[in-house]
């Protein structure tokens, strides 16, 4: 395929995606078609949080990243020590700027000795090029050579083993596992962006036709669907997973200053590893730790029912912050939004309010909900970690 | 001193609920149940191995979502999932999808009328209206109307000016939809027979009225006024089967420290000197509580836990007289797979829905006729669902659990008590039904478990098998509900209440009840009001 023949891309998945896509609603997602929903975003999300899910996962950039510096040169670049990542697991990773200000977030899966994959949201061959300089690695970006599908929910991993993958219940968190697949491999890490059980499987585009057949005869009887990009995004918000480009703006994208995110300010502190000797950004980060974030990145539980959606966070009168998701959450059955609030606020139990507009019949409502700070995610079930997986 | 606070009688989900909000304010209470399982009406049972029923209740819209957020029970458990729409097969072969996406179910309708696919917009309009009406009022007492007390002054007022904000003429709808029949309602929209067929039996579940009985449009509102995640009108399935609910809210009981103790059959309420004592059972035990709720209808809370001698004459007179017939039957089916519909393929939406057969108003009237008859329908309504096409936890994968709600089975047959022939006679007129629209469904069953209002009656405790704990009927509801002068859950007794859902806001699974009567026994305590408030929906 020739990224340049068409405007729009289509995965390998494709045939399958728009035979599956009833209700025909498409977006855009990296320059492909890929479906806004398939048949109804609230029973699509529940697929996922009840049988199977399935998304298309083709579009997401992936970097390969091979050499002898490979893993030198992940170490620099992540704010996480890369060389504790062993063959055949992912780390969740982000990385940033020198001033310490995040880049992207993304997961890298560590295939062979001095093989590794990285998945990011934004494109990264310009920054990965110009970090690249001096190390003995080679990056290509397989995008387009590796099909990818995201299977998630309670009966994923009765759906996989039904279509053949041996032992799967037995994959911990982040492992990686290879099966033969007619003749190729089929690489299925315990992955995903839902926050339930779930899996990704990645394989050769040639095959990717088949390997959606096979999983959905497979999962039949534990009621597979597929599932779009908004049934997607409740899931994420529900099980507390920040965005890149929603939730914090891309580094190298920012215009005014100011308005990029270092990660600990994103509450992604613990992805930082202080303790290894350098990496891009450390300075800056190290700094901040001493002298005190300018934000602080919260989930927060809102009253009533209405979606506070970009709604301004208040103490008192004063604006603290402002909100970058939000969603009702079905299954946890709570109102949730992602806020970033300026420092010393937004504490752990802190009552705040959120001022929230809405509209009725083109009648526009402002309310002052109350809200408070959370310790953690509405959504986090025992069966995403328990290994062996449970079945259902 | 007593060991407990509060005895409520019975861990139907209002029950429970009564007990969980009391617990959670510090009180002492015990829920005591008859059955050897909890739950009520609302309740999973494994009857077939492997296969878990939702036996009575069997899908979920009207449960509070102020309560389930507020007692936690998604973390104790609890997961209800929405499914899409419904469907009604026709006898010529065709069928009428009730699609859950709108621009597709236009389209549907446009098949049969484009004036209904355009009539419709005005149509769930209108009953949206009606809803918005009804809806914050669900988690409120109602007020008494010949109260001076300052509350219920407040509490009418703010009734009247829901009314008088519709202005006249929607003033006359209310008083129009509230009065009217179901068929009569639909007929001012529709043309066309069976989508009038398929929206008209939210009007008749669980009632002893026919589609063109007076009061039957109340009915259908009963049925759209709760819903899914904010969706009004939305119905779902609670994860494992009904049973969840009662199991999460248990849960919850527990986890404020409340305690359930089943097989405690209650026989009476104590009362000395004009005032509640506690409860005795039958096996002769007693167990004291100066507060004693019943989660039983008022049929059976006055009739038959209460002694005649401890009540006033006129609640006596009211109890006898209170309407709550018997009018449904209910089978649950143990499937060795998914049946095949005519002309309805396998992955369609329509059939994760509703599905029903009824394709014309005169059907249902024609169900009804045998019910006022004396015998069940010969051509039955019937509600019947496949939760286990989302559902992965209540059959082993491939099989499939399908529960029938069916509409009309009478009390009693001819003046008599159901036989175990009658019982046969009322299941096969089902499975036939079910049997002319789909070829294979016979061949599929495992296990059929049969409920007349005998059987519903006798395990589940709902006098005659009304499902409601007593007809939905404007003279029964809101400051009627159970009767006129006892409507704000005090029973005639100082420290007696009642929490079912033979009061207000009425039957269903919605936990209302349940939640009202906490807050009225904490007022009498003199303890913070801690029953969350109704969302607003504008
Ligand atoms: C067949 C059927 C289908 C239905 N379908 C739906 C539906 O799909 N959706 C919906 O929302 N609603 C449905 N309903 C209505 C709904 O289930 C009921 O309105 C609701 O569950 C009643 O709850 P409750 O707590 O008020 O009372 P109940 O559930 O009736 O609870 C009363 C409890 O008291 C116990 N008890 C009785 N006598 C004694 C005694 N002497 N001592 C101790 N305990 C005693 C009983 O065993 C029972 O557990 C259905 C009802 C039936 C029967």
């Amino acid at each position: 395929m020739n990224e340049n023949d068409v405007m729009m891309l289509k995965t390998p998945f494709h045939s399958r995606v728009e035979a599956a896509c009833e209700i025909n609603l498409w977006g855009n997602w990296m320059g492909y078609t890929t479906p806004d929903a398939y048949f109804d975003v609230e029973l699509e999300y529940f697929a996922v949080r009840s049988t199977t899910g399935v998304f298309d996962l083709s579009p997401m950039n992936k970097y390969r990243i091979s050499g002898p510096d490979a893993a030198h040169f992940l170490d620099r670049m992540m704010t996480r020590n890369m060389h504790k990542l062993a063959i055949d697991r992912v780390a969740y990773v982000v990385w940033c700027n020198d001033a310490g200000q995040l880049m992207d977030d993304g997961t890298v899966f560590r295939l062979a000795e001095n093989e590794y994959r990285l998945c990011s949201y934004a494109k990264a061959n310009d920054w990965l090029y110009w970090c690249s300089l001096g190390f003995d690695v080679t990056i290509t970006d397989e995008t387009a050579e590796v099909a990818a599908l995201a299977v998630q929910g309670p009966t994923s991993c009765s759906t996989l083993t039904a279509m053949g993958l041996e032992g799967l219940e037995e994959l911990k968190p982040f492992d990686i596992r290879n099966y033969r697949f007619d003749g190729e491999i089929l690489s299925v890490s315990r992955t995903g962006f839902t926050g339930d059980l779930g899996y990704e499987l990645w394989i050769t585009p040639s095959k990717a036709e088949d390997l959606w057949d096979r999983l959905f005869e497979a999962g039949k009887q534990f009621l597979i669907k597929p599932f779009g990009s908004h049934a997607l995004d409740i899931a994420r918000i529900e099980t507390g997973f920040v965005q890149a480009g929603v939730d914090f703006v891309m580094a190298q994208d920012l215009i005014r200053p100011g308005r990029s995110r270092s990660p600990l300010e994103m509450g992604l502190g613990w992805l930082v590893d202080f303790e290894k000797t350098h990496f891009n950004g450390r300075r800056a980060l190290l700094k901040e730790r001493e002298t005190g974030s300018r934000y602080r990145f919260v989930i927060l539980d809102v009253d009533g029912n209405k979606p506070a959606d970009h709604s301004f966070i208040l103490k008192g009168d004063k604006q603290v912050g402002n909100v970058t998701s939000a969603a009702w959450c079905p299954t946890a059955k709570s109102n949730v939004a992602f806020a970033q609030i300026e420092m010393p606020y937004g504490e752990f139990g802190e009552e705040l309010t959120a001022e929230i507009y809405y509209e009725r019949e083109l009648h526009w409502t402002r309310v002052l909900a109350p809200c408070r700070v959370l310790d953690g995610p509405v959504f986090n079930p025992g069966r995403r970690r328990q290994t062996p997986a449970v079945a259902f | 001193m007593d060991k407990y606070d509060v005895i409520v009688i019975g861990a139907g989900h209002n029950g429970l609920t009564n007990g969980a909000y009391l617990a959670k304010s510090g009180l002492r209470v015990a829920v005591l149940e008859r059955n050897p399982y909890i739950g009520g009406a609302t309740v999973s049972r494994e009857l077939h191995k492997g296969w878990f029923y939702s036996n009575c209740s069997y899908v979920c819209s009207l449960l509070r979502p102020e309560i389930t957020r507020d007692l936690e029970l998604p973390r104790h458990g609890l997961q209800v999932v929405p499914y899409g729409g419904g469907v009604t097969m026709m006898r010529n072969g065709d069928h009428f999808g009730n699609y859950h996406d709108h621009d597709r179910q236009y389209r549907e309708m446009a098949r049969f009328s484009k004036r209904d696919a355009n009539a419709y917009e005005r149509y769930a309009a209108d009953v949206m209206k009606q809803t918005r009406l009804i809806r914050p009022f669900l988690l409120k007492r109602p007020p008494d109307p010949t109260s001076l007390k300052l509350r219920d002054l407040k509490d009418l007022a703010e009734f009247a000016g829901a009314f008088l904000d519709m202005g006249e003429e929607g003033l006359a709808d209310t008083i129009r939809f509230w009065t009217k029949s179901v068929g009569d309602y639909l007929d001012e929209y529709f043309e066309t027979d069976v989508i009038k067929a398929h929206m008209a039996g939210s009007g008749i579940i669980g009632t002893a009225l026919g589609v063109y009985s007076p009061g039957t449009a109340y009915v259908l509102l009963h049925h759209y006024m709760g819903d899914v995640d904010g969706n009004v009108g939305e119905w779902g399935f609670a994860r494992g089967g009904m049973g969840a609910v009662a199991d999460a809210l248990a849960k919850s009981f527990q986890s404020f420290g409340g305690e359930i103790i089943c097989d405690a059959d209650v026989d009476q309420i104590t009362i000395k000197n004009g005032k509640t004592t506690g409860v005795a059972l039958k096996n002769g035990n007693e167990i004291g509580a100066p507060i004693v709720v019943s989660n039983l209808d008022p049929k059976r809370t006055f009739l038959d836990v209460m002694d005649p001698a401890d009540l006033p004459e006129e609640v006596i007179k009211k109890a006898e007289k209170f309407k709550i017939r018997g009018s449904s039957g209910k089978l649950n089916i143990a499937l060795d797979g998914l049946p095949t519909f005519n002309n309805l393929p396998n992955d369609s939406p329509l059939r994760v829905g509703e599905m029903h057969f009824s394709d014309s108003l005169t059907r249902l009237e024609r169900a009804y006729d045998d019910w006022k008859d004396g015998t069940w329908s010969k051509d039955p309504y019937v509600d019947m669902l496949i939760p286990t096409q989302v559902d992965p936890t209540m059959a082993p994968p491939g099989k499939h659990m399908m529960s029938v709600f069916v509409q009309y089975a009478p009390p009693k047959i001819e003046g008599e008590e159901w036989t175990d022939a009658d019982k046969d006679g009322f299941e096969k007129s089902v499975l036939d039904q079910i049997s002319a629209y789909s070829p294979d469904f016979k061949d599929l069953i495992l296990h059929c478990e049969t409920r007349t209002p005998r059987e519903i009656e006798a395990e589940v405790g709902l006098t005659e098998g009304n499902i409601f704990q007593g007809e939905l009927t404007f003279d029964q509801l809101l400051f009627n509900r159970p009767f006129p002068g006892y409507a704000q859950y005090r029973g005639p007794i100082k420290g007696m209440y009642m929490c079912g859902s033979g009061t207000h806001p009425g039957g269903g699974v919605m936990a209302a009840p349940g939640a009202n009567a906490a807050r009225e026994i904490l007022a009498d305590l003199k303890r913070p009001d801690i029953i969350p408030g109704g969302y607003a929906d504008d």
